[in-house]
């Protein structure tokens, strides 16, 4: 995984609320078996717009996504976050991000910020007035800073360290090992089977 | 003090607990298909590990596949390319996996009760969002996300945060005609699709303790809906008869030493939820969504809310985009909306008492014109079974389309999808923008309401058919 500190860049303000994941890439892209080369895929029914705010030439090569509330509904699928990042945006502003997608994005180094709907409304007010104004969103310090805002986001301490450090879950857990085996070792003969071994 | 049904699961499956970390969970069940797997084996293959529990494990598939002309190579070289890359993966693997054409094949969630694999107090995760399905037996089951998938066949653990609990309480009888479909679609237009965010569900209640398993796992299976972690339901004589006899379900000893763990999966009385809801049965009604997130429904009696009716301005401004797609106007009856495709199946309602209601309603009866009407079993299994009542018979009789097990209509992956603009009645679970097909109209509604919407040409519920020609159906 990409290691995540601080990141500077322009903003797409998208004024919408429940962006489900059908929305972010649809079924028919998850047909794919790499995890890349979904970037065309990303909203790719309201691209078909014109007027659809990533169409505009003023937010090509924004890498901040700023969303309404409930961004990532539905669907587990992490397709989500490689369309996010394969057209690329390094981080995504929410009020209310849904689980399974937040979990996919820290997974990925697609940083997931949960900030208040007053300082998104703020956010969208900013980036819509002027398009080349640029968001920092800092995770070091906790904190999204553009002209006129400062506001600091939660992550948990864990989260923020394997973020930080770009770390791989399979390999921290399997420091674990012992204690792996020893669960297994004391796990009850009644518990299912899928098949022999 | 007491700890809930969710608590007392996790605690028997934390491996390693240690301050400032996620619980590391030991997952007991672990479900497969071919759309959210292939990038986690590849993962495996780059850095050289293998499955760790091979017994664990097992996988089908159902995304993908066609519902007619099973036996013949799939037409779509992508979708094939995907089933094939699942099928060598667990040939290289060793996993073992349920593929078209083979009985036990089927969408992924109707597999794993069916079989008796899902079993009260198991950890189960499936990388699909309705792995929900299974808490109906009292387990804790997550859909997760590819990399879960890699980190669960490498490790069988899992590190998670511990879930807040959220009691669902349903007391009273829920009057005739209405069924646990229209309960989830209640509960989900109440606390909203972010409602359950951070939570697992408890549905619990006299209303839910009468419900069948199969009733119970379309409650669980749209917990996610509401933005649930999971959801659950206590495990009780219901459940156990259920299990008991099934190819996976314990025996002998075992089964005792089973049915005594158990029965101790109950949320203590001196337990504390986090959030609860309460909900009076008989206050219910069929139930039927005119917009496009699941949140966004009302009872059939009702008309299509005024956007200018919500206070709150994301939820106006989500109401307008929503009849804007889907065609409709405020204040319109939701009876009025004819419907071009009738759709029942899915891990929401693709079992065989959701196909007997349906077929009861449709039984003597003629699908109306201009309508399309699919049946799709969840599984190969529920498919014979049905076949074997006759079912199938009923349907083709009436003018529907009788299908082979899949995912089909539910989502936009295989053959089966509508035409931009088209309006669909649906048993599924998602009414997303696209989701059953590029600019496909979607209102999700219970295996009942599908059928008599078929009948009527518009939506409908079984109590609108008025004519003498059928008999009256059973169980509604």
């Amino acid at each position: 995984m990409e290691a995540f500190t601080t990141h500077t860049g322009r903003a797409v303000p998208l004024r919408r609320s429940n962006v489900d994941t059908d929305q972010i890439i649809p079924a028919h892209w998850l047909k794919k078996v790499t995890r890349d080369g979904f970037e065309d895929g990303l909203f790719e029914a309201w691209r078909k717009d014109p007027e659809f705010v990533l169409n505009r030439p003023e937010r090509q090569g924004a890498t901040v996504l700023v969303a309404g509330p409930d961004f990532g509904t539905g669907s587990s699928r992490e397709h989500a976050v490689w369309a996010l990042q394969n057209y690329g945006f390094k981080t995504v502003i929410s009020a209310r991000f849904a689980d399974i997608f937040r979990g996919n994005s820290l997974k990925n180094g697609l940083l997931t910020v949960v900030l208040d709907q007053k300082v998104v409304d703020a956010l969208w007010g900013l980036v819509e007035s002027d398009p080349s104004a640029e968001i920092t969103v800092d995770l070091v310090a906790r904190e999204v800073r553009a002209e006129g805002i400062t506001a600091a986001f939660e992550l948990d301490e864990n989260s923020r360290w394997r973020l930080l450090n770009g770390l791989d879950d399979i390999s921290i857990t399997l420091q674990n090992e012992e204690d792996i085996a020893a669960y297994e070792a004391k796990r009850p003969s009644f518990k299912p089977r899928t098949l022999q071994v | 003090m007491g700890r809930t049904l969710a608590e007392k699961v996790w605690d028997d499956h934390v491996v390693r607990r240690a301050e400032g970390e996620p619980d590391l969970l030991f997952i007991d069940l672990h479900l497969l298909h071919e759309v959210t797997s292939p990038q986690a084996f590849d993962g495996l293959r780059k850095s050289g590990r293998g499955v760790r529990r091979l017994d664990l494990t097992i996988a089908t598939e159902d995304h993908n596949t066609p519902t007619l002309d099973i036996d013949k190579p799939i037409a779509d070289p992508v979708s094939r390319a995907q089933l094939e890359t699942l099928r060598k993966n667990c040939a290289d693997f060793g996993v073992r996996l349920h593929p078209l054409g083979d009985v036990e094949q089927g969408v992924v969630h109707v597999v794993g009760p069916q079989l008796g694999l899902t079993q009260p107090g198991t950890t189960v995760v499936c990388g699909d969002s309705h792995t929900s399905t299974h808490g109906a037996f009292g387990a804790l089951a997550f859909g997760i996300g590819t990399s879960q998938v890699e980190h669960v066949l490498a490790t069988q653990t899992l590190p998670m945060a511990r879930p807040k609990t959220m009691a669902i309480t349903v007391e009273g009888e829920l009057p005739e005609g209405v069924t646990a479909k229209d309960l989830i679609l209640a509960i989900i237009a109440r606390i909203g699709t972010g409602g359950g965010q951070g939570y697992v569900l408890e549905y619990r209640g006299s209303a839910i303790e009468k419900l069948s398993m199969e009733a119970r796992m379309t409650i669980c299976n749209m917990s996610i809906e509401a933005g649930a972690r999971a959801g659950m339901i206590a495990p009780d004589e219901t459940t156990f008869a259920y299990l008991q006899g099934r190819p996976h379900a314990p025996e002998g000893e075992d089964w005792d030493a089973a049915v005594a763990y158990w029965k101790t999966l109950r949320t203590d009385d001196d337990a504390v939820f986090d959030a609860e809801v309460v909900i009076d049965a008989a206050e219910l009604s069929p139930f039927v969504t005119w917009g496009t997130n699941p949140g966004q429904g009302a009872p059939l009696s009702a008309a299509v809310p005024d956007p200018a009716s919500y206070e709150d301005a994301s939820e106006r401004l989500a109401a307008e985009k929503a009849l804007e797609y889907m065609g409709l106007d405020a204040g319109q009856p939701l009876r009025s909306i004819k419907v071009d495709t009738v759709f029942v199946g899915s891990c929401t309602n693709g079992r065989i008492e959701d196909l007997r209601a349906a077929a009861d309603i449709v039984r003597g009866r003629k699908v109306a014109d201009g309508v399309r009407m699919l049946v799709v079993p969840g599984s190969a299994r529920v498919g014979l079974q049905a076949v074997s009542e006759g079912l199938d018979v009923v349907f083709k009789e009436a003018g529907a389309e009788w299908r082979h097990a899949g995912c089909s209509m539910c989502l936009g992956m295989n053959p089966d999808q509508l035409a931009p603009g088209e309006r669909s009645a649906s048993t599924s679970n998602r009414n997303f923008e696209g989701r059953q097909g590029k600019g496909g109209r979607t209102h999700l509604v219970s295996p009942q309401v599908a059928a008599a919407t078929a009948v009527l040409g518009h939506l409908a519920s079984p109590a609108d058919l008025t004519d003498a020609a059928a008999p009256t159906p059973a169980g509604v």
